[in-house]
């Protein structure tokens, strides 16, 4: 009874996110926007360890796949990229097959495939009372044979190459996969070396890319809004113009 | 015991047979002795002298191998490194993990047999540790100087046969494998359980799974590259392992950090352990099915990742270090509103904690489960919360403090029991610590530069750092054109993971993912 009493008294805590925004502080480090440099475009592009930023004719564009947010182009630079707040980040490929029976239920496989802690801490977060995901239909299931998105998180290393292209198989179509973090997108920090690749798209489909180093949990929340067609995609770049 | 007693000691047990050298600044210790000696060198240290064993780093020269058995005492005892040398072409050393009976080196042992292709005599249980045998063949050694770890190596030939031992042979004897993936949102990580019924009569852990080669990678980089990597490898745990290498590069530019680095290095360390200490808890209440706990301590976990992220614009505190102290300096109001939070999370937390200790059924599932025996905790050399809670009351904090620890008042809080609800009150009380700890530090701050410029020579240097999980030792060498020679992480959870099996044997199966979250092990620190 005491626990039920204290549960009560805590009060409601769940985000209005996807109906309305969630503005609370801290809850998402935000992405670089790209931006009209001049002459400063070509060093700036230079700081960047993963090569996520390009430059041409003094224009910065960033690729989100590739950004593990090391703040080289927000720190101890005269011409800093600002960084735009928000967590809408998540981009689809190609069409929804799992169509509009899933839109409400989807139960969701999370594999590890050489994650550092960070983006599965966040999957984790999905489930405490500030997200909690299970009002929108979304639930966790240690199964492939009962799950409907695959999401997975970290470079694909080479010991799990193999474990994660059997859970695939043995998940039941329709199916999606979810690469979430900038690991499972470009192999982050990690890519390319002789046990991890540049991501899971070298071994399976991706359909929805969620960015991030480590995408928060609102951003892996968009991304599976987007994988049942309940959220917009967004463009996994900035151009910069 | 001090390190000019220390050194005396040692030149006198071995006259003339081993060469001993103090650097007293540091307070190290270097004795170098052939490999004959090496195990009796060992035993007397860890055994008799009161010295605990923090790791193996071993490195190619040129045309020699030069294994580094790293040791240390309590403050003024400071640090032994035994270190031993041979020809590249005659790889083999005694274990020390057998013959000094030294258990704490054993995965180390293995470890450098696996990487380097080093062989420990008498070692009863070498191969299929970091590369697994059914994905590549004995004889790639990849942390060899030759090796290209930017290429896929072309030629593999995986053991086909290859099949996990089994101990248990009974009739009804059976095996449960668990993982790589297992479990809802886990990491991957694969267990053999045997039994012939209820309970688990023996564990096995296959680990490596997340093995990304994180120190090779770093070699040939640059400092702030290898950074990168440092803070990237176990990231629930950034800032500590950030700062381990950071304070080994400083150490071999003899750079100095200013003090108003130093104080936010503090701060935004006991953050960090703050908040990964609420996440172990939440963790624990989770696979214990209580759900209002669960949720209770999931909220306080997250409230201090959003005020990490607003006092540092990052969640998980990347980003932050730079060698020579803070990449960016952090506004004083900001870190006393994150302390306000965190004022408020300890209030939440001691009020779970009195609710958790009057809860049977919790207690029930908790006590007297994975226990880990002093005795056990001393011979693996075990750290952090785990040790802790099983009466060894050792933290870096206070045996060799950095960043200026020495001046911070806190207690070091210990149990008896060893048992998973031991292991829970030592997190609680060390939540209540680090507070107190961020409370000195946001008194203590001070107006100035955050960063200091560091002239990188070559070299190389211990960076240790009481992480949230317990003690991690980064070695780092530099050459001469500044670029990462060697690199090497001894992390927590690699050498608490050694032990873990002891804690899962003797309880029955539904015990296991309890006493698993007690442990609060990381497979992507123990991987790298």
């Amino acid at each position: 009874m005491k626990w039920v009493a204290s549960g009560l008294r805590t009060g409601i805590k769940t985000t209005a996110y996807p109906r309305g925004a969630e503005n609370a502080p801290g809850v998402t480090p935000g992405l670089p926007l790209g931006a009209a440099l001049g002459e400063h475009a070509a060093t700036l592009a230079e700081r960047c360890p993963t090569h996520a930023l390009a430059h041409a004719q003094g224009k910065i564009s960033v690729d989100y796949r590739r950004c593990v947010h090391c703040y080289r182009c927000a720190r101890g630079v005269p011409q800093p990229l600002a960084w735009k707040p928000g967590y809408e980040w998540a981009g689809s490929r190609g069409g929804n097959e799992l169509g509009a029976p899933f839109a409400r239920s989807i139960h969701v496989l999370v594999v590890d495939a050489g994650d550092c802690g960070a983006c599965l801490n966040e999957v984790r977060q999905l489930n405490n009372p500030y997200y909690n995901m299970h009002r929108l239909g979304f639930f966790i299931t240690p199964t492939p044979r009962h799950a409907d998105v695959l999401l997975v998180v970290g470079p694909v290393t080479d010991h799990m190459r193999a474990a994660l292209k059997k859970i695939y198989d043995a998940m039941p179509t329709p199916k999606r996969v979810v690469a979430v973090g900038a690991c499972a997108l470009s192999g982050g920090v990690f890519a390319e070396s002789f046990v991890c690749g540049k991501g899971v798209a070298e071994l399976l489909p991706v359909d929805v890319e969620v960015p991030g180093n480590p995408p928060p949990p609102l951003a892996i929340l968009h991304g599976l809004l987007v994988a049942v067609g309940r959220a917009a995609p967004a463009a996994l770049a900035s151009s910069g113009s | 015991m001090d390190c000019a007693a220390l050194k005396d000691r040692i030149e006198a047990g071995w006259p003339g047979r081993v060469r001993c050298r103090l650097d007293a600044g540091a307070r190290v210790n270097e004795v170098t002795c052939e490999r004959v000696l090496l195990a009796e060198l060992c035993a007397r240290l860890f055994h008799d002298w009161d010295c605990v064993f923090a790791g193996l780093i071993v490195e190619e020269g040129a045309d020699a191998w030069q294994l580094r058995y790293v040791f240390y005492g309590e403050r003024d005892a400071g640090w032994v490194h035994v270190l031993v040398a041979a020809p590249l072409a005659d790889s083999v050393f005694p274990s020390i993990a057998v013959e000094a009976k030294v258990f704490a080196a054993d995965w180390h042992e293995r470890e450098a047999e696996d990487l380097f292709g080093v062989h420990f005599e008498g070692h009863p249980r070498l191969g299929d540790f970091v590369l697994h045998d059914d994905a590549w063949q004995e004889g790639v050694e990849p942390m060899r100087r030759g090796f290209d770890a930017a290429a896929a190596l072309r030629d593999r030939r995986p053991a086909a046969d290859w099949r996990p031992r089994r101990v248990v042979q009974e009739s009804g004897a059976f095996v449960l494998p668990i993982g790589p993936k297992f479990s809802g949102v886990a990491e991957s990580v694969h267990f053999q359980l045997e039994t012939v019924g209820e309970d688990v009569i023996r564990s096995w852990t296959r680990l490596f799974y997340k093995w990304r080669a994180v120190e090779k990678l770093a070699e040939g980089k640059r400092v702030e590259d290898a950074l990168l990597l440092a803070e990237r490898f176990a990231a629930t745990t950034a800032f500590a392992h950030g700062l381990a290498f950071c304070q080994a590069v400083e150490a071999i530019a003899r750079a100095s950090v200013p003090p108003r680095a130093r104080v936010l290095r503090v701060f935004l360390a006991e953050l960090e352990r703050l908040r990964q200490h609420a996440g172990a808890i939440q963790e624990i209440c989770e696979s214990t099915a209580l759900v209002v706990a669960n949720s209770q301590a999931g909220l306080l976990e997250e409230d201090l990742l959003r005020a990490s992220g607003e006092l540092t614009g990052h969640r998980y505190l990347f980003g932050l270090l730079a060698p020579g102290g803070l990449a960016t300096d952090l506004a004083t109001e900001a870190c006393r509103e994150a302390l306000g939070e965190a004022q408020g999370v300890v209030a939440r937390l001691d009020a779970l904690e009195r609710r958790l200790k009057v809860s049977s059924s919790f207690l029930d599932r908790i006590e007297e489960v994975g226990v880990i025996f002093p005795r056990t905790a001393r011979a693996y050399s075990l750290v952090g919360p785990v040790a802790r809670a099983s009466n060894l009351a050792r933290d870096l904090r206070r045996a060799q403090p950095y960043l200026g620890y020495e001046s911070f008042e806190f207690d070091v809080p210990s149990e008896q029991e060893g048992d998973g609800y031991a292991r829970l009150r030592v997190l609680f009380a060390e939540a209540r610590q680090s507070l107190r700890i961020m409370e000195q530090a946001a008194a203590a701050l001070r107006e100035g530069a955050v960063q200091a410029p560091v002239a990188l020579v070559a070299g190389a240097a211990l960076g240790w750092v009481e992480a949230p999980r317990g003690a991690t030792f980064h070695w780092v060498r530099l050459d001469d054109q500044a670029r990462v020679a060697r690199y090497r992480a001894v992390t927590p959870s690699f050498t608490n993971w050694h032990s873990f099996h002891l804690g899962a044997e003797r309880f029955a199966f539904q015990d296991f993912p309890i006493i698993l979250s007690t442990f609060d092990l990381s497979a992507a620190e123990n991987d790298r």
